[in-house]
């Protein structure tokens, strides 16, 4: 069996774009301590408001904003109720999966198997002549680009900003935040709204360039609960959780590519397989907790503990 | 608390938060309709009667009722003992796969009925078992119970598709429509002009029952309340909350598991990729619309099935997309959850 490699690089880069995009946006929501269920279905009203909206105005550019606006949004709504009001943060978030995903389907009927405007591939002068290379990641479509540009960005804002203090100081102790004369609330909204719009992104890309156009299903179903089980695989760090990412991409071309190869192994291995890995993988880290030895001392260097303020509600007494 | 205050103020109380809900979703609902240019009360008209429309209508709404209430009855224990238990949807799988194993061992000889009450047993314990395992990785593996469950849900999807693809495929083809039809004697008993089994009905409202009872009459389901309203005051009285939430674990997914013996006894016959229909999923819904109280949740759940039944016939009349029943629904429980979180904080603020 042949496997070109660039081919197969460029491959991944594509497949993982929206997914490092919702799996980034929702690092930060969590780094703040807030968890965002609703990536699945925001994804999905994300993508159909985006083909939509760049369906009517012929403009992919205006499809792509509208569905970060959409992913906003939705955000908005978990922070209105599981920050504000206290609410539970995984109720809300898991009804919101569910409306957004039968709003995206009851809204886009009208717009289900059409040719729409999508990105069109845009090779960076010179970068896209190098050999190999250039092909395997520099003649994307812009919003590809897009997600690689916000992997060094989302890992300089958490950690090198006074910014990223902010939130991470908020996930981990609101109370402390606030006698420092931070409102918890308010940086909570913030990032959650912030990181629902880059969740809307992913569901752009997902229409308008990875899976281009609308129907039900569209194909990007499952793919929010995906990125919340990469947050964690990653264990809350943007660059760890994005090696999550491209494993996953390679995992389903994988699935893909290896299907003939491999007849013994059931396809279905390679679509459930990132969930399993999941939770092999937390339950390694918790059992390296507390033991001397080197594999132990190893595990612990890759893993990294939630934020301690993680989906509980800050109350101002 | 609610013991200070008298019964008629709590009824007006709940009566109040009741419209409060049905105004804004239906509100909600009806805006974004009239936006659409879609007249409302053509879509209320097409609902009602692709509901009760007829007695065959009627009866699809219960066949959703049915597993959605049992669903619910297991989501009861396991949100008292403050457990997030979406791996529901996986139970159900599970309990569908336990019942359709001891239903394709026709050879032991038992008289079908008695088959029939043993697969569901099958159903039970093989949903226990799966919730009990999203239990014991929370209690053991530090997995949380909400990732854990997902994860598990996804691990039954794809062990259900390699059952129906690979041993326990279709003489001669694999194919995704499911498995052989049983037995017909191995179906549960439907009258002639039903399409629900009495029988499935009894099951799901003696499940309700029960789980009432238990929460609110035994000393376990004191224990469950106890665990989930403050499991770090619990082991002062000798209960150890892990445990209590691995047994409603297991509980509730031993319920959930009947709700998919039953789809394959009585529903579909055979084993399915999509046997489990997202009831899982819609019972949580349907008991955080309840605020995980018991009382509400056959209505809601009566009322839910009328809207999923009834969404059936927007295509064929209306040519809308069927998708609106879970509109609404989704917006029913958002605005509770609203309307609940409004209450809490003026509470908290007074």
């Amino acid at each position: 069996m042949d496997i070109n490699l660039t081919a197969l690089v460029a491959a991944i880069a594509v497949m993982s774009a929206p997914v490092v995009l919702a799996a980034l946006g929702e690092t930060i929501t969590e780094k703040a301590g807030v968890v965002n269920l609703s990536l699945d279905g925001t994804i999905l009203l994300a993508a159909m408001v985006s083909f939509v909206v760049a369906f009517e105005t012929r403009s992919p550019v205006l499809g792509a904003l509208a569905g970060a606006g959409t992913g906003a949004i939705v955000a908005a709504i978990v922070a209105a109720i599981g920050v504000q009001l206290g609410q539970s943060q995984v109720a809300v978030g898991f009804a919101l999966t569910f409306l957004c995903r039968d709003l995206a389907y009851f809204l886009g009927s009208g717009h289900s198997r059409v040719e729409g405007p999508q990105f069109e591939p845009l090779p960076v002068p010179l970068l896209s002549e190098l050999p190999l290379l250039g092909k395997a990641f520099f003649s994307h479509s812009i919003l590809v680009y897009l997600s690689f540009i916000a992997i060094p960005l989302c890992a300089y804002l958490m950690y090198r900003t006074r910014w990223g203090l902010i939130i991470r100081s908020v996930g981990e102790n609101p109370e402390a935040a606030w006698a420092r004369g931070i409102n918890p609330i308010m940086v909570r909204m913030a990032a959650t709204i912030g990181g629902g719009a880059m969740v809307g992104l992913a569901g752009a890309t997902y229409s308008l360039s990875v899976k281009p156009g609308w129907g039900h299903p569209q194909g990007c179903e499952g793919i929010g609960w995906i990125a919340l089980a990469l947050v964690i695989f990653g264990s809350w760090n943007p660059t760890r959780v994005v090696v999550g990412a491209y494993l996953f991409g390679l995992l389903q071309l994988m699935g893909i590519y290896f299907q003939d190869a491999f007849t013994t192994i059931p396809p279905q291995i390679f679509q459930v397989a990132p969930f399993p890995l999941m939770i092999f993988t937390l339950v390694i880290i918790h059992f390296s907790h507390g033991k001397k030895g080197v594999l132990a001392r190893w595990v612990r260097m890759f893993s990294g503990k939630p934020p301690k303020a993680m989906g509980r509600p800050y109350r101002r007494n | 608390m609610n013991s200070t205050r008298n019964l008629p103020q709590m009824l007006l109380g709940q009566a109040r938060d009741i419209l409060l809900i049905s105004l804004l979703a239906l509100g909600a609902v009806c805006c974004l309709l009239l936006a659409l240019g879609i007249s409302p009360a053509d879509i209320a008209s097409t609902l009602a009667t692709g509901a009760v429309g007829s007695w065959l209508k009627f009866n699809h709404v219960l066949t959703v009722w049915v597993p959605l209430l049992l669903c619910c009855c297991g989501l009861l224990f396991t949100f008292r003992a403050g457990l997030w238990n979406i791996g529901i949807e996986g139970q159900v799988i599970l309990g569908a796969i336990g019942t359709t194993l001891l239903l394709r061992a026709d050879s032991l000889g038992l008289p079908p009925s008695l088959l029939i009450g043993l697969a569901l047993c099958a159903g039970f314990i093989s949903g226990g078992l799966w919730g009990g395992f999203a239990g014991l990785l929370k209690n053991r593996g530090g997995v949380n119970e909400i990732f854990g469950g997902l994860g598990l849900n996804f691990v039954a999807q794809g062990f259900i598709l390699w059952l129906i693809l690979g041993p326990w495929k279709r003489e001669g083809i694999a194919s995704m429509s499911g498995t052989d039809l049983f037995a017909r004697e191995l179906w549960m008993y439907t009258p002639p002009g039903w399409r629900v089994a009495p029988a499935s009905i009894v099951i799901a409202i003696c499940a309700f029952l029960v789980t009432w009872y238990i929460l609110s009459r035994t000393r376990f389901g004191l224990r469950v309340k106890a665990v989930g309203a403050n499991p770090a005051a619990a082991p002062l009285y000798s209960i150890r909350p892990d445990r209590t939430g691995l047994a409603a674990m297991i509980l509730g997914g031993g319920i959930a598991g009947i709700a998919g013996g039953l789809q394959v006894t009585c529903v579909y016959h055979r084993l399915l990729p999509p046997i489990s229909s997202g009831y899982g999923y819609l019972a949580l819904l349907v008991v955080m619309l309840a605020n995980y109280k018991a009382g509400p949740v056959p209505i809601i759940c009566l009322l839910f099935a009328a809207l999923a039944a009834g969404s059936i016939q927007l295509p064929i009349t209306l040519q809308l997309d069927s998708s609106l029943s879970g509109v609404i629904q989704g917006a029913c429980v958002v605005a509770a959850l609203l309307v609940y979180g409004w209450r809490k904080s003026r509470k908290g603020g007074a």
